[in-house]
């Protein structure tokens, strides 16, 4: 089936000019000047996979640290950079990277364009991201300034004023903290700005918004959730440094400021922020699930709906983070409210993605098998969710290791397993070559018995009382034993990982020739071949319906007779 | 490939087992826990929240017992059999029907855990304070807790008391929360959930103990360095004991003529800058409260016990127990150590 060629009216089957003939140093130049939206997405994809790396390393020395009490591996002053730095590298150097690294590969493919609608502003958005990075972990160098004082931000993520003055934060690892993502900001901008522009203009015909793909759905949903938020961080960002330099006393407590004021800044972007970060993860089950279930998704205008519907209300929830903080009970009920309301839209998610694999011939390829994975895990984080969601159970659950348990059920749960599935799934479109489907197997089992000692596992330590942000704990709290287990789940991880980093790399060298539609998909980009030449279709092709390749493979019963 | 279903079941069984184990072992725990743990609150508004969480764990593993069984039936189910046969199944586009029913159970369930989650916020935020409350002022520092006493006219750190409240005549304890530098978080799971100590944001919170003995927690916002090592203490006293301890805390500090010297060392080197011994020069007020020292367990907010040689390293060397916290190493001699340290001693 892997062969059957797809004629679709315009598309062009090309292969593209192998570049053996030039140079290492041209290879390199010409992915550095590249407006080509395919190379692009491959640069994000490549910069997130390095910062997850960088990121796992970094989680890694914190666990080793707290597999058991009182332990002296490394000082609080390393462990608070540590956890600080992943949590930054982790949301804005590996989670927003992949937005645009999915974004930009696959939305022109997708939409049978020739490109993104401004491919010069997408170079230069991912070289913002690239350089902003560079600028945080420059920090490690940098940030002692001239008061020899620590290097990297030691701040947390929240980055909660009043710590970030300069009474409490000395030397300039708080300014490579802010300044970076000040950078990396705008470069999300910018390439939020192309996606919507590059879905609303660059259809090809046939295309109405309603036949666009889940996936093209789900991130232009995603960029207009980036515009909106982004801009209060970048805001924040500003006034702090203002204050820092300046003299001026937004965030300044020690002079009248209001640390509270950090706080709604900061969330109101930090949690459309995690919906940010998951959309991807939705737009990709939305493509494996349905292919790999032999079935059209279930219930597209209500999958459309209930995306546009979470990142409504997801815009009206901030203050869940801010229970513990002292807001008047009608407003503490409030936010217990809208946040259980997001319940709604993301429970119709998960039922139509069951009801899609309802009544089909479920292939268990390892993506789907990443993505099974991630229905179960999201179900269970949307529950911890709703728990989190009740105020006066998230005055004891908040800052707890329940609440780190329950966001990485979504960040790895999901997002990552997401992550996972995507590029066992497009990989062959993007190399031409299959991933090696055993290691694969290794990868995902591992991985998944991995994700559930760590992270289940946490959800105990927070029922015990166990606070965040903390690098060593007393003896006889009774925490050491939970604490052992989840470091060597985390070990397994890391163990998994490598094996998918071998397997990346010997499948890249040596995998199994794809074709142009290994996987019997419907979308347009398996109808051009792999890898898609420059400007991937000679001429604009023309769709029907939701599924351009079905209607191609069965014309005895195409699908926009029942749209 | 065939999916091992063995493990799908295993997992959700073995998360219900762990559940129930952890529930279990705390449902039957009374009195102070050295595991500060959620399930097992001795004060009223830790346990109302505890009624309240578990009945949010019913409905919660209700829904997942019930979509993770159709999601396992459905893998079950519906895996491809033969690879040979290469028809598609059945195509099916949707059900407003089908949609419309999964999107009003939801709904009703929302509506019910929002009204029962009201009706606790309410409760426990807007609840009256009674006129036989206890009032103390609670003042988050980098990195240790002062507790100040308005009515009684104490100034305490470290470890706080609070008299234990009768069902019948409540006598709660009405904490204000403060800060003087960073974000802390007053947290001691058996009594209550935690409250942020903020500052320029004064916050409010009470508790009700109805159980004696010693409770342990720690701060739970991010506040520096040595956030990690800012344990709480909380002792929940009989009324007679309570008693005792306010009366001996109102006493000024103890005038020993035989440790004249460790005084003199102790008010002439910069101790007395950040330190207040009442009834003496020292008045400095960026460190904790010296004047009965001796009443408390432990040093160094709850970090290690309170021993002489403990103590004496402790003022040779803070960062040896706390690195990075902000009082700094007095550069003593040995035998000024010894003489500040035995002067500290006679504080009780």
């Amino acid at each position: 089936m892997a062969d059957r060629t797809l004629p679709i009216d315009g598309s062009l089957d090309l292969t593209p000019p192998r570049e053996g003939e030039s140079t290492w140093l041209e290879t390199l130049h010409s992915w550095v000047i590249t407006v080509d939206h395919k190379k692009l997405g491959l640069m994000y994809m490549m910069l997130a996979i390095f910062f997850l790396l960088v990121g796992g390393g970094e989680v890694l020395f914190i666990r080793i640290q707290l597999a058991v009490p009182n332990n002296h591996f490394i000082s609080p002053q390393v462990f608070n950079r540590l956890f600080t730095m992943h949590g930054t590298t982790m949301v804005f150097l590996v989670g927003m990277p992949l937005v645009f690294a999915w974004a930009n590969y696959m939305i022109p493919l997708q939409i049978g364009a020739r490109d993104m609608a401004f491919p010069r502003l997408n170079a230069f958005s991912f070289w913002l991201t690239a350089f902003g990075a560079l600028f945080l972990y420059f920090s490690f160098l940098g940030g002692a300034g001239l008061y020899g004082v620590g290097n990297a931000p030691d701040v947390t993520w929240w980055a909660y004023a009043p710590l970030t003055a300069r009474a409490f934060s000395p030397g300039n690892a708080t300014d490579y903290w802010a300044l970076a993502l000040l950078v990396t900001g705008f470069g999300t901008l910018g390439g939020a700005i192309n996606i919507i522009a590059t879905a609303l203009s660059m259809r090809c015909k046939g295309m109405t918004l309603m036949r666009m793909p889940l996936f093209t759905w789900l991130l232009v949903v995603d960029s207009g959730l980036l515009l909106i938020t982004i801009t209060p961080l970048t805001a924040a960002q500003v006034m702090l440094m203002l204050d820092r330099y300046l003299g001026s006393h937004f965030f300044d407590t020690q002079a009248g400021g209001q640390a509270y004021l950090w706080m709604h800044f900061f969330w109101i972007f930090g949690h459309p922020e995690v919906y940010v970060l998951v959309f991807p993860a939705f737009a990709i089950s939305s493509e494996v699930i349905p292919v790999f279930s032999r079935k059209a998704i279930f219930g597209y205008p209500a999958m459309v709906a209930a995306s546009v519907g979470i990142a409504f209300v997801s815009l009206g929830v901030w203050a869940h983070h801010m229970f513990t903080v002292g807001m008047t009970s009608a407003g503490n009920a409030f936010f217990a409210l809208s946040t259980m309301l997001v319940g709604i839209p993301t429970g119709i998610k998960i039922f139509n993605w069951v009801a899609t694999m309802w009544g089909g011939k479920i292939r268990f390829a390892t993506p789907m098998l990443f993505c099974t994975a991630f229905l179960f895990q999201f179900l269970t984080a949307g529950l911890t969710g709703i728990m989190l969601s009740v105020a006066p159970w998230n005055w004891q659950l908040h800052g707890s290791y329940f609440v780190i348990a329950h966001f990485h059920y979504i960040l790895v749960g999901a997002i990552v397993f997401n992550v996972f599935a995507g590029i066992y799934y497009w990989f062959p479109k993007a190399t031409g070559r299959m991933m090696n489907e055993t290691l694969g197997k290794w990868h995902f089992w591992l991985f998944f018995i991995g994700f559930h000692v760590t992270f289940d596992t946490m959800h105990f330590l927070g029922f015990e009382g166990m606070p965040r942000w903390i690098y060593t704990y007393p003896a006889d709290r009774g925490w050491d034993h939970l604490n052992l287990v989840v470091s060597i789940g985390g070990l397994i991880q890391g163990v998994a990982v490598l094996i998918f980093a071998y397997n990346l790399i010997s499948s890249l060298l040596k995998g199994t020739i794809a074709g142009n539609d290994p996987w019997d998909a419907w979308t347009l980009e398996w109808s051009t071949a792999s890898p898609p030449p420059a400007y991937n279709f000679a001429t604009d092709p023309v769709v029907h319906s939701r599924r351009p390749l079905w209607d191609v493979k069965h014309p005895e019963d195409p699908d926009w007779k029942y749209e | 490939m065939m999916l091992p279903e063995w493990l799908r079941v295993g997992r959700i069984a073995g998360f219900v087992f762990l559940l129930a184990m952890f529930l279990s072992s705390y449902a039957f725990a009374e009195g102070p826990q050295s595991t500060p743990s959620i399930f097992a609150p001795t004060s009223t508004p830790a346990i109302d929240i505890h009624h309240l969480s578990l009945f949010v764990l019913e409905i919660t593993g209700a829904i997942f017992v019930v979509v993770a069984s159709l999601l396992t039936y459905v893998i079950i189910r519906f895996r491809a059999g033969n690879a040979e046969d290469d028809r598609e199944p059945a195509q099916i586009y949707g059900s407003n029907q089908v949609e419309l029913a999964w999107t009003v159970i939801p709904v009703l369930i929302v509506v019910v855990l929002f009204l029962t989650t009201a009706r606790v916020i309410f409760a426990i935020q807007d609840a009256p304070m009674p006129q036989a409350a206890l009032e103390v002022t609670v003042i988050g520092h980098q990195f240790w807790w002062e507790y100040r006493y308005p009515k009684q006219g104490l100034v305490v750190a470290n470890e706080l008391h609070v008299p234990l409240s009768d069902a019948k005549q409540p006598t709660p304890t009405h904490l204000k929360l403060l800060s003087a530098d960073a974000d802390h978080s007053f947290w001691v799971p058996q009594l209550m959930g935690k409250i942020d100590l903020i500052p320029n944001h004064p916050n409010e919170m009470w508790i009700n103990p109805l159980t004696s003995g010693l409770y342990v927690g720690q701060c739970a916002q991010f506040c520096g360095v040595q956030h990690a090592n800012m344990l709480l203490r909380v002792y929940v006293d009989t009324p007679e004991q309570f008693a005792a301890w306010v009366n001996n805390q109102a006493k000024p500090g103890m005038q020993d003529p035989s440790v004249a010297e460790g005084r003199r060392v102790f008010e002439t080197e910069a101790c007395m800058n950040c330190h207040t011994v009442q009834g003496t020069a020292a008045t400095g007020r960026f460190g904790p409260d010296l004047t009965h020292l001796m009443s408390r367990d432990t040093l160094a907010s709850g970090e290690i016990p309170n021993t002489r040689d403990n103590l004496r390293q402790w003022i040779k060397s803070p960062d040896s127990f706390k690195p990075g916290a902000l009082m700094p190493a007095m550069q003593l001699s040995d035998s000024q150590l010894d003489q500040v340290t035995t002067y500290l001693e006679t504080l009780k």
